[in-house]
């Protein structure tokens, strides 16, 4: 029989869906304001600027909240997981094998430390977006240029992201620890092996 | 636990994540002051990579409306309407306009919010040949562009729009103008950002003195001049 591990906590697995949710919804709505073809097909420009605004304050606000709500110090320890990078991930980061990686591996953290860079960079290019449009103090010729590239290079990270979780074969049984929360001991082994259960 | 076996060494941790994360940010937010710099020089030394594969799905254009649906043109109803002080109101329908003399030229378009498109090919007729049919009047000092979306309007003095390279055009880098750029035809003012750049123009009024346009009541400049206005360059 197989034996399972649990790899992510209910809070770090709401946080993950509730930003997954979140990004698609912003994607969504941020480029029927964005490609012409799709602006011309929807109109109703002011309305969707609206609710694209509101989106992206509420998915800020619903992250935070999901932290200051949940598992604090879990949390916490995480944080403190995608903060340490030791030889063995520098080296994997460089393809060197072997690597012996964590619960998390190098690339899952710097993916982690990126997503969470570009929603305060997402954030703070929107209000910017948002209160230039009204007062001049706020309007920077370069603030257009953040929030879309942005959401270019979420995308490439999206699409690699989706691509390991759902398509590759060695790495998709991971999609079961975002989902049920646990991952077989074997795969856990054989892909995390530095990772050690408390 | 994991066993460790004696003399194996354990790795030594470094708190690279937290620069990972912070030096993103500060690069992010750096960025609003050298964004467009950098951009502009990566983008011409990438346009002849851009000319043969279109990076930006977009090209580079944003399309603002201000009304629920963008008006629709049909050639058949259509009429660009010059009024207000003129010896002769003029109703032009979409052929006439055509039959002016055409003009065409190459400029960039800039928005008030940040982005510009470089190297825009646009054709269509000048102000001045458009005026000359209805003949304006002596005390008349500007004009209001009137767009068939309702109910954005904006102005220029006549002296603004004698500018050399200002223009209605009704074609866009070789095709008549799209729908999201304002057809069947907006006008070109390249000096100035793009909300003074009136898209689906159905008329033009000459009108004593220069009056605030949609944007400008909502806080913009009347005179909105590329780099030296709407908080920048002053």
């Amino acid at each position: 029989m197989t034996r399972y591990r649990p790899r992510f906590s209910r809070t770090e697995r709401t946080l993950h869906w509730a930003n997954a949710v979140g990004f698609f919804f912003l994607l969504a709505t941020g480029l029927t304001l964005y490609l012409p073809s799709l602006a011309v097909l929807v109109g109703r420009r002011q309305i969707v600027q609206v609710v694209h605004f509101y989106a992206g304050i509420a998915w800020i606000a619903v992250l935070a909240a999901i932290v200051l709500l949940g598992d604090r110090r879990g949390i916490l320890r995480t944080a403190r997981e995608l903060d340490e990078f030791d030889r063995d991930d520098l080296r994997w980061l460089i393809g060197r094998r072997p690597a012996p990686q964590g619960r998390f591996n190098a690339g899952q953290k710097l993916n982690s430390l990126l997503t969470a860079a570009f929603a305060l960079l997402f954030l703070v290019s929107g209000l910017l977006l948002w209160f230039g449009e009204r007062n001049t103090r706020y309007r920077f010729v370069s603030t257009v240029l953040l929030h879309d590239g942005l959401m270019y290079i979420s995308l490439a990270l999206l699409v690699g992201h989706l691509y390991l979780a759902l398509i590759h074969p060695t790495t998709r049984h991971s999609l079961r620890g975002i989902t049920l929360g646990s991952v077989s001991e074997e795969w856990a082994a054989r892909h995390h092996p530095r990772w050690t259960p408390e | 636990m994991t066993e460790i076996e004696p003399g194996a060494i354990v790795p030594r941790t470094r708190r690279f994540g937290r620069g990972v994360f912070l030096g993103t940010v500060l690069t992010g937010v750096s960025s609003l002051y050298w964004g467009a710099n950098v951009w502009s020089r990566v983008s011409s030394a990438l346009s002849p990579l851009e000319n043969a594969i279109p990076l930006i799905p977009t090209g580079g254009w944003r399309i603002y409306t201000i009304s629920g649906t963008m008006p629709r043109f049909d050639a058949e109803t259509w009429r660009l309407r010059i009024g207000g002080e003129v010896a002769k109101p003029l109703s032009l329908d979409y052929r006439e306009l055509l039959s002016l003399p055409r003009v065409e030229q190459v400029s960039t378009f800039h928005c008030v919010t940040g982005w510009t498109v470089k190297n825009v090919h646009w054709g269509g007729v000048r102000i001045a040949d458009v005026l000359a049919l209805a003949g304006p009047g002596a005390t008349a000092h500007a004009l209001e562009f009137v767009s068939a979306e309702v109910p954005y309007t904006d102005y220029l003095t006549l002296e603004q729009s004698r500018l050399h390279d200002v223009m209605l055009a009704y074609e866009m880098d070789g095709a008549p103008l799209l729908r999201e750029h304002g057809a069947p035809v907006r006008l070109v003012i390249p000096e100035m950002y793009g909300y003074k750049n009136v898209k689906w123009l159905n008329g033009i009024n000459l009108v004593p003195e220069l009056k605030s346009g949609y944007w400008e009541q909502l806080g913009y400049d009347e005179n909105a001049w590329v780099g030296h206005s709407n908080g920048y360059g002053i």
